[in-house]
């Protein structure tokens, strides 16, 4: 049994302006001591994705459907006294902005403290001395002096290395990573990137990261699921995914960052705007930026379907593709 | 070096300090670009890259005298820009995308107006007809259609409103354009649009930019040569291959293979150059090379003085006292 199996969630947002599904029936697991990479562009839904784990979704938010079990465990609908158990115990969460997500009016101190006394049975003084220790762990230089410090005297890698800290505070089972480097620069974004990849070594958790930067995926990550419009269109190992992309979304995508082989060349984007998550069309979701979008795509919403045992992919290319190979049988769609 | 001809902006020993208060009666200045000076050719693009903090964002801002040089000169087209009136003719030739599509645009105007707005202070049409054909002509060079001209900033995507902020900048037939991040608040599927949008821009309409990013692997590819800047210096200036395939500054090295390449193999195998510590604050710069604090080959002599940006091969200006060492 996987560690969280996710079983066609649906998130929705009710605005104003009518129901934005922000996520619409994704699934996916998460063994043990892997790293999963989230990918897609801002409104995707893989912070939604993350946030429904959590269950910390704004007022206007609510999980519409689906089902996710952690270790066996239902989530949805299971009440706040056991996400209370959940949350911080088993798993916990990192943000992207580090400044806002710390309390500027309490020392870094205080706030570990406050995490490890409300999750473990360990007094003030246990508690003070586990910070220490967990700051030494997130290579935080001059512990004891952090300690006493206020966000505002660190730096954004340091706050981010601090977040971490109090997010391991519990050793939890997962970590989710909501764009941890996006407001970094490179090379601190790279230390911070070295750091977590030592820390699952060390500590043996699973790790969701959740980023819209592929080469951070490539760094880091096992297992990718690719996001557009609140879908899954493509999951698989790194490998495949990079080498083997079978979505045309993901082609787009890894063909439109530069590299050596672009130099002098254009670049070759995507086309079109991003979706509109109140107009959804009503085929599959990409068609209306796809090249290749046919017929079907803009009439029928693809399922996903086994490339291979480590990959899947949501793309009527795929359909045509063994069609007219005239290997019709070998296709089989993931029934769940 | 080429003929001077050739130079469309130069910039010598441009300072641009802040002064930050540390007290009730003192104040103390924090040096943002320090002591830099280079040149841009007609028709090239400058990429321009470092951490935030760097100064980055400042040079672009006061070459363009939005915020007055503590000291340095600008040359534009061989000329210095000291008086009124240079300045005045030097804006209507050297304009600014900026890097927030949101907050850039007044969301009180109309397309047309944001667009219009330039053509207006420089008083350039007197008529009406002409003036909104100059305006449809700019938005069909950005690829915006005529039916957006009467609609508010607020109904784009950010992708179209950096398209907006593009066309405001051309409105004056400008030769130089300073890109200030015009594509990091974009989404990658974006960036690629745009990025190619100014690659056809500087074709059709001769442009030269100056282009400001932190995104190494953008900036190699739209650039023709790059500079790279540490705490308000410049420590590194080459064609663009060349800085990419050969960093000599320790600094340049090191952000060069922090740069996460979307390719799991090479990026399973890629040995970074781990920086310790974080970039120290411009306030506190330390003294003699700036990077010396972070950097593996530091010794002595890097703490006494500033090492001189010189030229090391051909075209290829570095700034560091240790370059024999690591060579």
């Amino acid at each position: 049994m996987a560690l969280l199996e996710v079983r066609n969630l649906r998130t929705s947002f009710f605005t104003a302006a009518g129901e934005v599904k922000a996520v619409n029936g994704i699934s996916f697991d998460l063994e043990r001591h892997k790293v999963l990479g989230i990918v897609g562009e801002s409104g995707s839904g893989k912070s939604v994705t993350a946030y429904s784990i959590m269950q910390i979704l704004d007022a206007n938010g609510k999980i519409t459907g689906g089902s996710i079990k952690l270790d066996g465990q239902e989530l949805v609908g299971a009440g706040e006294k056991v996400m209370k158990t959940v949350r911080g115990n088993k798993v916990s969460i990192i943000f992207q902005d580090p400044m806002t997500s710390l309390n500027p009016t309490y020392t870094i101190g205080h706030q570990l403290i406050e995490a490890i006394t409300l999750h473990t049975d360990r007094d003030k003084k246990q508690a003070r001395d586990r910070g220490i220790e967990l700051l030494k762990l997130v290579n935080v230089n001059e512990p004891e002096k952090r300690m006493k410090q206020y966000p505002f005297e660190l730096s954004g890698g340091m706050r981010q290395r601090v977040m971490i800290a109090m997010a391991l505070s519990c050793e939890p089972d997962i970590l989710i990573a909501d764009e941890p480097t996006t407001a970094l620069d490179v090379t601190i974004q790279a230390q911070i990137l070295e750091l977590m990849k030592s820390l699952q070594d060390q500590l043996g958790m699973a790790i969701i990261m959740i980023t819209h930067d592929l080469g951070v995926v490539a760094q880091l990550c096992d297992e990718v699921i690719v996001m557009y419009a609140g879908s899954i269109c493509e999951q698989g190992t790194a490998d495949e995914i990079f080498y083997h992309p079978h979505h045309s979304y993901t082609k787009g995508l890894l063909r439109s960052i530069p590299s050596a082989e672009t130099d002098g060349k254009k670049l070759q984007p995507i086309t079109g705007t991003p979706i509109d998550l109140l107009n959804m069309p009503k085929g599959c979701p990409f068609a209306p930026r796809c090249e290749d979008a046919m017929h079907i795509c803009i009439n029928e919403p693809c399922e996903r379907m086994d490339i291979n045992e480590n990959h899947k992919a949501a793309c009527w290319m795929n359909v045509k593709a063994l069609l007219t190979e005239e290997k019709g049988g070998a296709l089989h769609e993931t029934g769940n | 070096m080429k003929q001077e001809t050739d130079v469309l902006l130069r910039v010598e020993h441009l300072k641009e300090y802040f002064d930050i208060s540390t007290g009730f009666f003192s104040s103390k200045p924090l040096k943002a670009v320090d002591d830099v000076s280079f040149e841009i050719r007609r028709g090239e693009t400058l990429g321009l890259v470092g951490e935030s903090g760097c100064g980055k964002t400042t040079v672009g801002r006061t070459i363009l005298h939005l915020y007055k040089p503590t000291g340095g000169k600008v040359f534009f087209e061989g000329k210095e820009i000291a008086s009124k009136e240079d300045l005045l003719n030097f804006r209507k030739k050297a304009t600014m995308v900026f890097q927030d599509p949101y907050s850039s645009l007044n969301p009180r105007m109309t397309v047309s107006d944001i667009i219009g707005e330039p053509l207006d202070i420089h008083k350039v049409y007197q008529d009406k007809k002409e003036r909104m054909d100059r305006i449809l002509e700019l938005m069909g060079h950005v690829g915006l259609n005529s039916e957006h001209a009467a609609r508010y900033a607020h109904e784009f995507s950010g992708g179209q409103r950096q398209r907006i902020g593009i066309a405001r900048a051309l409105a004056l037939n400008p030769a130089f354009i300073v890109c200030d991040e015009p594509v990091s608040a974009l989404d990658v599927s974006i960036q690629a649009q745009v990025i190619n949008m100014f690659d056809e821009l500087q074709d059709k309409l001769g442009l030269t930019y100056l282009f400001i990013a932190h995104d190494l692997l953008i900036v190699k590819h739209i650039s023709d040569r790059i500079a790279v800047m540490y705490l308000g210096k410049m420590v590194e200036l080459a064609d663009a291959d060349e800085i990419y395939n050969h960093p000599l500054h320790p600094y340049t090295q090191s952000l060069i293979s922090a740069v996460p390449v979307p390719d799991p193999k090479i990026a399973r195998a890629n040995q970074r150059i781990a920086l310790s510590g974080d970039i120290p604050s411009p306030l506190n710069a330390p003294s003699g090379c700036p990077f010396r604090t972070r950097c593996r080959y530091a010794s002595e002599v890097c703490a006494e003085s500033m090492p001189e940006f010189k030229e090391v091969s051909a075209g290829h200006f570095v700034a560091c006292h240790r370059l024999a060492e690591i060579g």
